[in-house]
């Protein structure tokens, strides 16, 4: 038998879809500033295996010559970006959903094993909670690195006013490195997560937008009904 | 009502919740980009670095320091910016002062009287806008100091600093707590020795609380005024504050 569950509150799916496009602005954004100085790279030595970014890319999308407009669009969403990150975190820890959310000691065992199930490595499938371990930790860091996003971004804003901040992060050229690198990481969560929405199927997608599930319950036995 | 006919209804009234959303974002996004400009940003965003600037100089403050460095760390810019420098080093030049003493004439300021000041080296980073940053070794006076030997006190907080080249073709405009912060420097030498044409000779600025682009170089003119002064790269979209 089939019935309907609640499974994800109106407000987290409120700051989830509204974080989309605003993270998307400030990536965005981020690349209007970051070609005017794109330095960053992965190679050894005077070897570069990738250049951030490449050219054509640029091209593309049309992040060239357009600093001030870059900044612009950042140094005023960056505060939408805060308000709704801090507003999702202040509603998961008094509504109690954060004990479906944050790690516990389980959870990098379980990820470990949902990661094996995921890669077809291992036959055991994954724990039919809201979240499994492996969710619990990307859902977890993805806050943290929101978190450090604003942090960074802090150091690199009011380097001399916060300049204990930046300081502490590693200095000015650090901070934005370390900014660069968390962008990085969001876009690498994007694809993981896109492509495990689309194996997890239509009932789990749909719960994140109606907030509600189907689930299949077992059929109570006729002959006890009729005991 | 089956399972499938009740997740049928609320998925289509969430997607047409979702839907509506979506379009105002998308109208919202559209409203602001085609807004009219406002020295080349829509009014709104500019509006908004308003307000962050608003918000920093709350925050400023005249005893935080930008972080120093060794001598040995400090190397030679990339000599950005070249309006203002088309000519050659004006042979006679000298430093015009608007605004700055109560009978409201202006002051004319020799090398002399400057070299005259008491002398601070400062060793801070220089960041561009772009988003590099180099370790420059200034040599100079503290604006600070200027400002009181040339000028008849007391400056108001609320009060601005003009500067501009001889020519008139570069120019900046600064906040005055700023303008007054200890680390803010006329320079003269730059690493050392005296300053080269392309950085600025014979007198620049060295304000490390403020981005690259208000470091103006050659300066002829400096004023002191109760409105905003007009900022060369704020009229072509950027931050007027541009501070740290």
């Amino acid at each position: 038998m089939e019935r309907i569950e609640a499974k994800h509150p109106r407000a987290i799916r409120w700051f989830h879809w509204i974080n989309f496009p605003i993270l998307l602005l400030m990536i965005w954004s981020g690349m209007l500033i970051y070609w005017a100085h794109d330095v960053y790279r992965v190679g050894v030595g005077r070897f570069t295996l990738f250049h951030f970014f490449p050219q054509w890319l640029y091209s593309a999308f049309h992040f060239k010559f357009r600093l001030a407009e870059g900044m612009a669009w950042h140094f005023v969403f960056m505060w939408l970006f805060a308000i709704n990150g801090v507003a999702y975190v202040l509603y998961t820890a008094i509504s109690g959903e954060w004990r479906y959310l944050v790690p516990n000691r389980n959870s990098l065992r379980e990820a470990i094993q949902v990661t094996l199930h995921d890669l077809h490595l291992s036959k055991t499938a994954p724990p039919p909670r809201k979240f499994n371990g492996a969710q619990q930790i990307a859902y977890s860091s993805i806050i943290v690195m929101g978190a450090g996003s604003l942090i960074t971004g802090l150091a690199i804003w009011k380097s001399v006013s916060l300049g204990w901040l930046t300081a502490m992060l590693g200095g000015y050229e650090m901070a934005r490195l370390e900014h660069f690198a968390l962008t990085i990481g969001y876009v690498a969560f994007f694809f993981v997560h896109i492509a495990q929405v689309a194996r997890a199927g239509w009932n789990n997608l749909r719960a994140m937008i109606t907030g509600y599930e189907v689930v299949t319950v077992e059929e109570p036995k006729a002959a006890e009904e009729s005991a | 009502m089956t399972v499938k006919q009740e997740m049928a209804r609320r998925t289509r009234r969430s997607f047409l919740t979702g839907g509506a959303a979506a379009l105002l974002g998308a109208s919202a996004w559209e409203w602001l980009r085609t807004r009219r400009e406002d020295d080349g940003e829509p009014w709104p965003l500019r509006l908004g670095l308003r307000a962050d600037e608003q918000i920093s100089r709350d925050f400023f403050s005249e005893a935080r320091l930008a972080r120093t460095f060794k001598t040995a760390e400090a190397q030679a810019p990339k000599p950005n910016g070249k309006v203002g420098l088309d000519d050659p080093v004006p042979a006679d030049w000298s430093l015009t002062l608007e605004g700055f003493v109560n009978s409201g004439d202006d002051v004319t300021v020799t090398m002399d009287q400057i070299h005259a000041l008491p002398k601070t080296e400062l060793v801070a980073e220089l960041k561009c806008i772009e988003g590099w940053r180099t370790v420059v070794h200034w040599g100079g006076v503290r604006f600070r100091d200027f400002a009181e030997r040339f000028g008849d006190g007391p400056f108001s907080r609320n009060a601005y600093i003009g500067m501009e080249t001889p020519d008139g073709e570069y120019y900046v405009g600064l906040d005055l707590p700023s303008a007054m912060h200890p680390q803010t420097i006329l320079a003269y030498e730059m690493n050392g020795a005296p300053l080269t044409a392309e950085h600025g000779a014979p007198l620049r600025l060295a304000i490390p609380v403020k981005y690259g682009i208000k470091n103006i170089k050659r300066i002829g003119k400096i004023t002191y005024a109760t409105a905003r002064p007009r900022d060369y790269w704020a009229e072509d979209g950027y931050d007027w504050y541009a501070g740290f």
